[in-house]
């Protein structure tokens, strides 16, 4: 029965293969093909978190290659947290294969569209079921490729290929900390599997250092993949690619993969307090710099992107201060409702024919469900009581609270503030108001598209219901997901559920207030603020900075070892071949003179005096036999003389 | 030596006349331009050796007839040597119609 999670990966490489071979002659076909293939993947994935409910985690493992005395080996995990992305993953997936067909229907590329999505479910599903990490690794990058080749999917577009490239650069950055950490904790405990290194750090022989030295370069993948600042830059301008791979990718899934190895790596990183603050910390701002820059975006689907980076910093938080059930809970309902918000964006964008949220206006009316749905995903981001994300988010507050990091629980407070204005404004600005000029022939989307709103709309409002503090101890996510973990459990505490409740209904009085009704002037705290606004506009200078720091630099070195190349070594290449040439010309005069002169001579010579010598040739026998006697005559004259003589 | 003629002939007059008879032979054959009186030229050379062979044989005391003896080889050659010669002139003949051995000089630069 276990085997069967070796399908759950293997079905969407089947899907590639025979989307990639079909797709160019059967488009249509190979896209129903392919969303087929994911929704048996997404029942194999209920069946496999059945089984893990039911029996425990199960795991299998192959070895794949031993050299020496260093076997590696692949296998498959399934425990709670994986069968929980499992879940995750395959249902998003699968929606966003469904809402393609009509998104990206008479696009000149759609059947490579599915093609690509495909090999992502796959290399996506690997990583969630890896039981090691180079498989994660290698999974990792996969990931990663199908992220770059889905952002760049209109690269004709010159802003889609850049945006394509930063972002495979972007993590690149990461994910060589993320390598390095992979080798270090190799050659420290010679495993790469799960249980192996956790074992090695629950018996202490790994050091302390070492631990948090592996950590914090596993951290670094995790910062690339999940866009935690510094590395946040590349996710907004992600949003160049089709919207369903903005939501799946980009909102649901690979970003979150770096949030999955954090949690994976958990056993490991809570060994180490110094790496766990950094952690925190580095989620914390995160999520509270990204949701400021979210207030002033005016592209919808940026506004979606600096949440989502919020969001991912939030989760980051919840894993630094301990609180891992919390931060994969957050994980898994954000899934949902972002997932929602980006396919609704969609829909938006697709009636509208623009993304940015000035010129739309009014569309509420045209555009019923879209609407709905929209507004169930924002409640449920924004925190609203009994909703998914409150559930959730209202977990790591608590836990944030209930530890004492009141520093930590104000900033997540603050942050979920700004989440509920900046999408309710969104709402107002874009649902609501006057009509523009968009919303006359808007008209809402295909029930292909509808249909996955829908389903996400019910995920986004229920989702939460298995993690409720009320829940029983069987039927509770902390129990499903920590498996054999000691998680601490925390008290639960009134307080900072009312405080989130509060902060939350307060953004969206306070985004009704300046873009629903227009009570409060749109720029009244504009006025107040106006140096810090430009700064917010230029999200913090730090696309700037990262050009003149990093780009610039790069350029001008580059230029520099170039001139160094042109001059200094060309030269003394050049020179070479210089002084080879004179060499050369020298020892050619050399054969021509001498060598050849000395042949000819030689030739010209025996010409010459053959010529001469012929004469004697004269065909007159007379002559030949007066010469022959005369000689012999002389000779017999020197006979006599010397005789007498 | 005894001679029946009472003459008391010494080596000398042998070499004398096969030295006489040598020169007329080289005198024949640088002189004459017919080619038969060549070939006889060269007849009367080897003759004149011919005779110093044998005179030579007759007034050595350790000789015994080895000189007579290399006389009848070279007839025998001369002979052979005459028939060879004749038989190219002949050939030389019916291609030039001629035997003047100053047309005979294609052999050459």
């Amino acid at each position: 029965m276990t085997n069967i999670i070796w399908f759950i990966p293997l079905l969407p490489i089947i899907g590639f293969v025979v989307t990639l071979l079909l797709g160019g002659r059967f488009g249509k076909f190979s896209s129903r093909f392919a969303t087929v293939v994911l929704g048996i993947c997404m029942f194999l994935s209920f069946y496999a978190a059945y089984l893990v409910f039911t029996h425990g985690e199960f795991s299998i493992e192959k070895v794949w290659y031993v050299t020496g005395n260093i076997k590696i080996t692949m296998g498959m995990l399934a425990d709670g947290l994986s069968a929980m992305m499992l879940v995750v993953v395959t249902i998003v997936s699968f929606l966003v294969h469904l809402y393609s067909m009509g998104y990206m229907h008479g696009d000149r590329r759609y059947w490579l569209f599915f093609v690509e999505l495909q090999l992502f479910s796959a290399s996506m599903l690997g990583l969630v079921l890896a039981h090691n990490y180079l498989q994660m690794f290698i999974c990792w990058e996969l990931v990663g490729l199908c992220s770059y080749l889905l952002i760049g999917f209109w690269y004709e577009k010159k802003s889609a290929s850049d945006a394509s490239k930063k972002a495979f650069l972007v993590t690149r950055v990461g994910d060589v900390g993320m390598l390095i950490g992979i080798l270090l904790l190799f050659t420290t405990t010679g495993t790469l599997t799960f249980s192996g290194v956790f074992g090695a750090a629950e018996t202490g022989s790994m050091s302390h250092t070492m631990i948090t030295a592996v950590t914090v370069l596993l951290f670094c993948g995790a910062m690339g993949k999940s866009a935690q600042f510094p590395l946040h830059v590349w996710l907004p301008d992600a949003m160049e690619g089709p919207t369903p791979v903005s939501a799946l990718i980009h909102a649901a899934t690979m970003v979150a993969a770096g949030v999955y190895l954090v949690g994976r790596s958990f056993p490991l990183f809570s060994h180490s307090p110094e790496t766990m603050m950094v952690v925190a910390s580095i989620g914390a701002f995160t999520a509270i710099f990204a949701a400021s820059i979210a207030v002033v975006q005016t592209d919808i689907k940026r506004v979606l992107a600096y949440s989502t980076i919020s969001q991912l910093g939030y989760m980051i938080l919840a894993l630094g201060i301990g609180a891992y059930v919390a931060g994969m809970f957050h994980l898994m309902t954000h899934a949902f409702f972002k997932a929602l918000l980006f396919l609704g964006s969609g829909s938006v964008i697709h009636a509208a024919h623009t993304q940015d949220i000035r010129e739309m206006g009014g569309l509420g009316r045209k555009m019923k469900i879209t609407t709905w749905t929209f507004v169930l995903g924002s409640l449920s981001l924004s925190g609203f009581p009994l909703l998914a994300g409150f559930w959730s988010k209202d977990e790591i507050l608590g836990s944030a609270f209930s530890s004492g990091r009141y520093v930590i629980f104000a900033v997540g407070a603050f942050t979920a503030f700004l989440t509920a204005f900046y999408m309710f404004r969104l709402i107002f600005v874009v649902f609501y108001g006057r009509p523009s000029k968009a919303a006359e022939h808007a008209h809402e989307s295909p029930k292909v598209m509808t249909i996955p709103l829908i389903i996400l709309a019910v995920l986004a409002v229920l989702a939460g219901y298995v993690g409720t503090p009320f829940n029983p101890e069987k039927f509770s996510i902390a129990r499903f997901i920590s498996g054999n973990m000691h998680i601490e459990h925390l008290e639960f505490d009134l307080m900072p559920m009312v405080i989130s409740v509060v902060v939350g209904l307060a953004g969206i009085l306070l985004a009704y207030l300046m873009y629903g009704r227009r009570v409060i002037p749109t720029d009244w705290l504009y006025r107040y603020i106006k140096p810090y606004h430009k700064v917010l506009v230029n999200k913090y200078y730090i696309d700037l900075a990262g050009s003149k720091v990093f780009i610039r630099p790069t350029i001008r070195f580059a230029n520099l070892i170039n001139r160094f190349d042109s001059r200094i070594i060309d030269g003394l290449v050049n020179l070479f071949g210089k002084v080879t040439i004179i060499i050369s010309k020298g020892v050619h005069l050399f054969d021509m003179g001498v060598v050849d002169g000395i042949v000819n001579w030689t030739g010209r010579e025996t010409y010459s005096s053959g010529k001469r010598l012929r004469l004697i040739q004269t065909g007159n026998i007379s002559g030949y036999a007066i010469v022959m006697f005369a000689v012999l005559a002389v000779y017999i004259i020197y006979l006599i003389i010397r005789t007498i003589v | 030596m005894q001679w029946q003629l009472g003459l008391d002939l010494k080596l000398i007059h042998f070499l004398v006349v096969s030295g006489v008879l040598f020169c007329i032979g080289i005198f024949g054959v640088l002189s004459r331009r017919h080619l038969v009186q060549i070939l006889m030229s060269v007849e009367l050379i080897l003759n004149a050796a011919l005779i110093n062979f044998i005179a030579f044989s007759s007034f050595s005391d350790t000789a015994g007839l080895t000189g007579q003896m290399f006389a009848v080889f070279v007839i025998v050659i001369a002979a052979a040597e005459v028939g060879v010669g004749l038989a190219i002139i002949l050939s030389i003949y019916r291609k030039k119609k001629s035997v003047d051995i100053d047309n005979i000089n294609i052999l050459k630069w």
